[in-house]
């Protein structure tokens, strides 16, 4: 049984994923205490809201040499994911490092509104256990208005207007853009890999 | 590719799913989380839960049963019912709700929804437009629409207020356009084209589906990001696969 972790540094979506490892079986915990993250198989960093204030929580709590020190599977959630980048557009924040790239504004236009709110399918670039199993099509949830471009670290991507990195992995690091715990059967499908790992 | 969205609308009155004639006759629906699932499995993409005696009674919707949807169900929701302050979204949002939505707090207070989009992000804050034309041809805002007693026309336009929504921080606007509401004659394209030059966040059409063409035709006369609907999916009148499946053969994207 996997010892999974929700890093708490007050963002306000904690409660969706706990609740999506639950219908997994999986019991996660909420944690901002160093020791307990450290010692966790899995760490999940959720995260709703923007780049700046996500990062100066994690700042706040301490976090920010701890997670980037974590060799087990770690995922980032939407912002969570961004914060996993070098920097953020969004009030020009430099994140968490871990993996390469930046993420910018989506831009929109008369037919591609901003934020992206809704289903959209992932187009699968790379074979990864994070992805097995994966339906084809699949559609996901997604809510935000930055997203990082694709990159050497992308497993699949997603178009609106341009295309950007919807699942990323670089060895230990993963992020989806998209909401799991909100994609119905291919949420819970993905979850689940990121729980195998 | 973004698909268009079908977004079932349910009243839930003391943690029960109610219809009928708001306010009147209400039929007991059975349990939220029961019609929930039932909604998921069809193929809802979102659901939206209103509360529907939150905002008259001037109290927020309730945590509890917010919380027990969000336990039980893998698909987006928002909640909608009473909510005045940073403090009755937190609640919710806490509670597992994705979105909040404000009505007619908002029209009051509208610094509301600078304040709930600097608290949570303009993604969790969906403004809700009830919108009927006046005598003189100017779509204008109501009040307090859910309680036909308390109901109040305000001299704001609606289009004027859906700039301003947006300039504020709503990440999604739902636009109710009571002329066509309840009547299943289908939705108010006039009036739908027209906010949808104005709108450049996600829009949602509401008021009027009585048939799987009115769908069709929302989206691809006004462009609407997502359709809402209540009765017509409630009575059965339309099934939400058949829905999706005519959508799709019409060239409409759709989450299968």
């Amino acid at each position: 049984m996997p010892d999974v972790v929700l890093v708490d540094a007050g963002g306000s979506n904690i409660g969706s994923l706990r609740y999506a490892l639950q219908r997994l079986g999986v019991d996660a915990r909420l944690s901002s205490d160093a020791t307990r993250i450290r010692a966790a198989s899995h760490v999940i960093l959720p995260g709703v809201g923007a780049a700046a204030p996500g990062m100066q929580r994690l700042r706040d709590a301490g976090l920010v040499e701890v997670l980037r020190a974590l060799r087990q599977p770690m995922l980032g959630v939407c912002l969570g994911m961004q914060l996993l980048f070098e920097h953020s557009a969004e009030s020009d924040t430099p994140c968490l490092g871990l993996l390469p790239g930046r993420v910018g504004r989506l831009a929109g236009d008369d037919h591609v509104r901003v934020p992206h709110m809704g289903w959209n399918a992932l187009t699968p670039l790379r074979d990864d256990p994070l992805l097995a199993g994966m339906p084809h099509p699949a559609y996901a949830y997604f809510v935000h208005s930055y997203a990082a471009q694709p990159g050497a670290c992308t497993l699949a991507s997603a178009t609106h207007g341009a295309m950007f990195s919807a699942v990323v992995r670089q060895g230990n690091v993963c992020g989806m853009q998209f909401h799991p715990e909100r994609s119905a059967a291919v949420g819970a499908r993905l979850l689940r890999n990121f729980i195998s790992l | 590719m973004l698909t268009r969205r079908i977004i079932p609308c349910l009243d839930v009155r003391a943690g029960r799913v109610v219809k009928g004639v708001r306010f009147r006759d209400h039929i007991d629906m059975g349990d939220i989380v029961e019609l929930a699932r039932r909604y998921r499995d069809a193929g809802a993409d979102e659901l939206v839960f209103y509360d529907i005696t939150a905002s008259p009674s001037r109290r927020r919707a309730e945590a509890a049963w917010v919380e027990r949807v969000a336990r039980e169900l893998d698909i987006p929701f928002c909640v909608a019912g009473g909510i005045r302050s940073v403090a009755d979204a937190r609640v919710l949002l806490h509670a597992g709700a994705d979105k909040i939505s404000v009505n007619s707090p908002a029209l009051e207070r509208p610094e509301l929804i600078d304040q709930l989009a600097a608290a949570f992000g303009v993604q969790c804050v969906v403004v809700g437009i009830d919108s009927l034309r006046d005598d003189d041809g100017e779509w204008r805002v109501r009040v307090n629409a859910g309680d036909p007693a308390q109901t109040r026309a305000l001299p704001r336009r609606t289009l004027d207020w859906i700039v301003e929504a947006q300039q504020r921080g709503a990440g999604e606007i739902v636009l109710n356009c009571m002329g066509s509401d309840g009547v299943r004659s289908g939705y108010d394209i006039e009036q739908l084209q027209a906010a949808r030059v104005l709108c450049r966040v996600p829009l949602v059409a509401s008021g009027g589906a009585g048939a799987v063409a009115h769908f069709i035709d929302v989206f691809r006369t006004a462009d609407v990001d997502a359709a809402l609907a209540a009765s017509v999916f409630h009575g059965g009148v339309v099934a939400i696969p058949q829905l999706k499946l005519a959508l799709a053969t019409a060239g409409i994207e759709v989450r299968p």
